[in-house]
């Protein structure tokens, strides 16, 4: 057997992930001394600690954009720190960073105000970034579970909540249990091809180097449902919606948007980069799941009379539209998935801030009828929300329209006309339940008093940051879209 | 020597009874054993795998693997105990409050 030799120490590579693990245990270590302020030489308030929070990611987001240019290969090859694990950073750290900002009013207002929270949004991003650094299936899983164990926790983090601990514990059991599924696909996929390495992976498919090809696809297999479960595709998908609902509103909009991001860019990495060689044989299975992940989403979504319930469907739907890029397996769709996993970050937790917004302690308002008339009385926010459902919806301008056109543009040009007209089909059925919200913000009369806003400083910044995202992307695609063409994967 | 198969078998055989057991246990803590077990068949998998193919990658994620389940064990029990002092019950089947 060989001698394990220490691969060269690159840290330079990891810098963003560090930055968010040190600051994640900075908030830990300050949290200890905030009772017992004499062992510290400086002042330190509760208050303070998600700011702290805010600085770490935007540093982190800010060292991600260095990451931009030539590929770096790091720790013996089981970190490559290219431009596609840069746009996906970036994507990540913005999500994070808008949910610190609206946690702040919420947390204090649900009586949650404590510091570990921050600090575990910190670690579920360093994981997320873990998942799209990984070059080695090593690395994906880790990633992955840093990801996952902390998401468990901040779904449960109202724990006095019967609801909250309820979707804890079958995010926790389900995620558990496809972590075994992903964990046996990637034994096999490591039995056939003898290397964790995605490239040594290609390699081995490529030479015909193979110790059992049934191996390898019985791996793929397996992989398929473990990644499908992370990324809620259909028939993987029965946990999202109660998860989504018992969840803390602003876990539920970090959950959409981040962790369904990094899911996809492991799942893109390994697909097209470890198993592109024997694309033949997991395509059509992909397409399959993609066609049933946008119909059942969205159909699904037509008969939710819960609005967070909605979102959750809705975004099992988009995971649809998304997979149909990696069917599609060319430049044109792994652009797309970048520049559509972006447009997707602002405009969904844009649309669960301003649920947020209208909830208070113990009145959340989660059903749809709440937000009736809700134009006649508040009328910037019922246009944000607006804003939102017609980006969802993929209505041009905006920039849901234009992820969607590229997405179904790339299946077409890779020759799945009938996956495309699916897509589309379902896009019809889509703008259904998304205008019926805003015909109930601008046409219906109230059904309920709307109490005065008193909305946070840095919860409207949110606010106004997810309305600009979704109107610029959308009217100004191209400059984002050549970032996005020298991300790609091809 | 034991032929790779024999491994392969064993460890798919363990695979297969903690799946089961997932489906059919009703207790959270004999399903969070179920899963423990599926974890653990991966495992010999990847040794086997890395004693025959003389690769020590498969060690190595096999040490990740223990790692990452005891961190999962940890979170795992917190969040029983938590939904315990929420609602006295360890049947799946009376947690049910959210609509599947």
């Amino acid at each position: 057997m060989e001698m394990i030799q220490t691969p060269e120490i690159n840290l330079s590579a990891i810098c963003h992930i560090l930055t968010l693990c040190v600051t994640g245990l900075l908030i830990l270590v300050l949290d200890l001394f905030i009772n017992d302020q004499k062992l510290l030489p400086f002042k330190i308030d509760k208050k303070l600690l998600p700011y702290v929070a805010l600085g770490g990611v935007i540093l982190a987001g800010i060292s991600s954009m260095n990451d931009f240019g030539p590929a770096v290969y790091a720790f013996n090859n089981t970190i490559a720190a290219d431009n596609f694990a840069a746009f996906f950073n970036v994507i990540f750290c913005i999500g994070t960073a808008l949910t610190i900002m609206i946690s702040i009013n919420y947390m204090e207002q649900e009586d949650l105000n404590h510091s570990e929270y921050y600090a575990l949004l910190l670690f579920a991003t360093a994981g997320m970034m873990l998942m799209a650094l990984a070059a080695s299936l090593i690395t994906v899983f880790l990633g992955l579970e840093l990801m996952s164990i902390s998401l468990y926790i901040l779904a449960g983090f109202n724990r006095a909540k019967v609801e909250s601990t309820e979707s804890a514990l079958k995010y926790f059991l389900l995620g558990a249990f496809a972590t075994g599924f992903l964990l046996y696909g990637m034994a096999l996929i490591y039995g056939a091809t003898g290397s964790t390495n995605l490239k040594e992976i290609a390699a081995a498919i490529k030479g015909d180097t193979l110790n059992s090809a049934t191996l390898l696809y019985l791996g793929t297999g397996l992989m398929v449902i473990g990644l499908g479960f992370k990324v809620a595709s259909v028939p993987f998908h029965m946990w999202t919606p109660d998860v989504y609902e018992g969840a803390p509103t602003a876990i539920t909009a970090f959950m959409s948007v981040g962790p369904k991001a990094a899911g996809f860019a492991a799942f893109f990495r390994v697909f097209l980069v470890g198993l592109g060689g024997i694309t033949d044989h997991w395509v059509s299975l992909i397409w399959v799941i993609a066609a049933l992940t946008m119909t059942v989403g969205n159909l699904t979504a037509l008969a939710q009379t819960n609005i967070k319930r909605m979102l959750a469907y809705s975004s099992i739907s988009h995971a649809g539209y998304v997979l149909v890029a990696l069917v599609a397996a060319n430049e044109i769709g792994s652009t797309a998935v970048l520049y559509y996993m972006l447009a997707y970050a602002f405009m969904n937790i844009g649309a669960f801030t301003v649920v947020i917004v209208l909830g208070k302690k113990g009145e959340e308002n989660l059903n749809l009828e709440d937000y009736s008339g809700l134009a006649s009385r508040h009328p910037l926010l019922g246009f944000t929300m607006a804003v939102f459902m017609f980006s969802l919806a993929g209505i041009p301008p905006l920039a849901g329209f234009f992820g969607k056109f590229y997405i179904f543009s790339a299946a077409i040009k890779a020759g799945y006309v009938g996956l495309a007209v699916i897509g589309l089909l379902n896009s019809v059925v889509a703008v259904f339940y998304y205008l019926r919200i805003t015909v109930l913000i601008y046409i219906k009369d109230p059904v309920r008093e709307f109490p005065p806003l008193s909305i946070s400083p840095f919860t409207l910044a949110a606010l106004v940051i997810a309305v600009i995202g979704t109107i610029q992307l959308g009217i100004f695609p191209s400059w984002i879209l050549e970032i996005a063409q020298s991300s790609s994967l091809f | 020597m034991v032929p790779l198969t024999h491994y392969l078998l064993v460890s798919a055989i363990l695979f297969s009874l903690g799946v089961a057991g997932v489906m059919l246990r009703r207790n959270v803590i004999m399903i969070f054993m179920s899963i423990e077990l599926m974890l653990n068949a991966v495992n010999l998998t990847f040794v086997a795998f890395s004693k025959f193919l003389n690769n020590l990658d498969g060690h190595i994620f096999t040490f990740m693997v223990m790692t990452v389940a005891a961190a999962e064990a940890a979170v795992g029990l917190a969040i029983v105990i938590a939904i315990f002092r929420n609602k006295p019950t360890a049947n799946v089947d009376e947690i049910n409050l959210l609509k599947l």
